[in-house]
């Protein structure tokens, strides 16, 4: 509750939160906000040269090349983001914070070969190994997930594992260490807690990040498959056509930028909330 | 010194060989079939099993994966399946439109980031300082083929200014570095903006202002030389991801690097490609890191005592 009061006291992070909840609310009441099915491919919705309609009264963003209302593809296009967004961060972070917290608390040759392995991943060309992975594996809305959570995991496990190794030397886990507590009670009732905060910022940057990543697999043509709505796959079904029909490749795009800005904003002021050491260095 | 660059070669080896044994594991690993994509559609099954031996693909995969180390150690990165030349030529081939494209990025990004980041110290809360800080935020959350597109739109469809896509003049340059740099520079605008503040409150500044120093030559003289450090490690990061990431960018253009070379490779499983590429980009990644750690020493003194 203070996290979101002082959220509020902060314009940029107002902005964020404004394009959050849209961005949502889009998702979730897709089936009646919007005008048309995303898959409704219509007479009207193609000009008498059968090229696709400018935005205007019937089709307020216009429509593709295929006679389908763009607005509606948009506002399911919202589902497929945010699905992808939560559930590939949502592993990436788990992850992270798994072999962050085990490298940091164990030390020895399982936390050092999970940090080696850590550092392996970093020189690993990330964008790269997900267009691998996901140009030869068939796919789906979960695939693309699985294998940007894959990729995004690296960062949070080397904080979090830093953060671990601070905690660890603190007198409060020595002195319950001392009480006779075990590991697990450690780890789970005197560690994570102090990880929530790591976890609530990097779970909402990394949010910018999917968005952004599964955008430009789609783009390529190897995330979301046709007709399934992605905000990236209307850019890349659209993309030889955007010379005569710019509004395909414009709002999509201001969708996405906008929708990686708001989780920017938003986790970059919770961070600047929940880590006061961090405070105004931008 | 010495030894902590011997040190730090050894390391560099030993991930070069993780990320060589990963993704030679994945790629065997994963469903698709080279041989089947070179036999083609119609092939008969005695014909891709013909394949199949050929290549050695019916070899168990630590044999394959031995095979491919030692060949590599001689500097060996295999054929590639679809073109049958030599995957070292084909890179070396890409090498010089990658490098281009890698300056010119690496030069809008560091310019624009660093005149904005330092303008944004220097106005620390002031409206400028917002705008700046701002922007760079668009700027790290923009898609990058969406500010592609947005580009050719513009400048190459709509203006004519520079050309669509392709490779040899210094026009055809001009609007993928833009992409890049404009990208990037939010990320050196927020960093450059950090370490000025964090130089710009320390004492020797408040000294050399005392002194009647003009506030030009304080900035430029004393305080960037000491808010540079991250800006370096930054470079050497962004010079391993462009040795092989820059996918999307080369992919609009029609850019002929390394990228696209990994992008065509990617479709048709030309697994030798892929791996090389991969291993070339992630040795590019340790160079950069390397370079960068070896540089901060020459800027800043103070990290040489330890």
């Amino acid at each position: 509750m203070r996290v979101l009061k002082e959220l509020c006291r902060q314009p940029a992070a107002v902005f964020g939160l404004v394009i959050v909840l849209a961005v949502v609310i889009a998702a979730i009441a897709a089936p009646w906000l919007a005008p048309y099915a995303p898959d409704n491919q219509m007479f009207e919705g193609l000009t008498l040269e059968g090229a696709p309609m400018p935005p205007g009264e019937d089709f307020l963003l216009g429509t593709d090349t295929l006679g389908r209302d763009l607005l509606s593809r948009l506002l399911y296009g919202a589902r497929t983001s945010l699905i992808i967004g939560l559930v590939a961060n949502g592993v990436a972070v788990a992850i992270g914070l798994f072999v962050g917290v085990t490298a940091g608390y164990m030390r020895g040759w399982v936390g050092g070969t999970m940090m080696r392995f850590t550092d392996l991943m970093m020189a690993f060309p990330a964008l790269l190994l997900a267009i691998v992975l996901a140009a030869i594996l068939k796919p789906s809305l979960w695939i693309v997930a699985m294998v940007i959570a894959l990729v995004n995991w690296v960062q949070v496990a080397r904080i979090v594992y830093t953060e671990t190794r601070g905690l660890v030397e603190r007198d409060f886990i020595m002195a319950e260490r001392a009480l006779g507590a075990g590991n697990a009670r450690i780890v789970l009732r005197h560690v994570l807690p102090h990880l929530v905060p790591t976890a609530i910022v990097w779970g909402t940057l990394g949010i910018a990040t999917t968005v952004l990543l599964e955008a430009t697999l789609s783009f390529l043509g190897i995330g979301v498959q046709p007709p399934e709505p992605s905000w990236g796959n209307i850019i890349f079904e659209s993309q030889s056509y955007f010379q005569a029909a710019p509004w395909l490749v414009f709002f999509p795009g201001a969708v996405i930028l906008l929708t990686a800005l708001a989780f920017n904003l938003v986790g970059d002021a919770l961070r600047d909330i929940l880590d006061p050491t961090q405070r105004g260095r931008g | 010194m010495a030894r902590l660059l011997a040190r730090r070669l050894v390391q560099s080896c030993l991930i070069l060989f993780g990320v060589a044994a990963i993704t030679f594991v994945l790629l065997y690993a994963l469903p698709a079939d080279p041989a089947r994509m070179l036999a083609g559609r119609s092939a008969t099954a005695q014909t891709v099993e013909n394949i199949r031996r050929e290549l050695g693909l019916d070899q168990p995969l630590l044999t394959q994966f031995l095979a491919y180390l030692g060949n590599l150690v001689q500097g060996d990165l295999g054929r590639s399946y679809a073109q049958k030349t030599e995957v070292a030529t084909l890179i070396a081939a890409r090498l010089p439109a990658t490098l281009t494209l890698m300056a010119a990025g690496i030069f809008v990004e560091v310019l624009l980031g660093l005149t904005f980041g330092i303008v944004a110290a220097l106005n620390r809360g002031g409206a400028l300082d917002r705008f700046v800080m701002a922007s760079a935020f668009v700027g790290v959350s923009a898609p990058q083929f969406v500010v592609a597109l947005l580009l050719l739109y513009v400048f190459a469809a709509t203006l004519s200014w520079f050309p669509m896509s392709g490779y040899g003049t210094a026009a055809h340059v001009v609007l993928p570095a833009m992409t890049l740099g404009i990208l990037g520079a939010g990320w050196y605008a927020r960093m450059a903006r950090s370490a000025m503040i964090d130089v710009l409150n320390q004492d020797f500044i408040r000294t050399a202002r005392a002194k009647g120093l003009s506030g030009r030559r304080v900035v430029l003289r004393h305080a960037l030389p000491n808010a540079i450090l991250p800006v370096v490690a930054m470079i050497g990061i962004d010079i391993g991801q462009f040795m092989g990431g820059v996918v999307v960018v080369e992919a609009v253009y029609g850019w002929p690097g390394i990228g696209q070379l990994a992008w065509q490779a990617i479709q048709q499983v030309d697994i030798p490609i892929i791996m090389g590429v991969t291993l070339t980009s992630a040795f590019a990644i340790i160079l950069g890191n390397l370079v960068a750690d070896l540089i901060a020493p020459m800027i800043d003194p103070r990290i040489r005592s330890h």
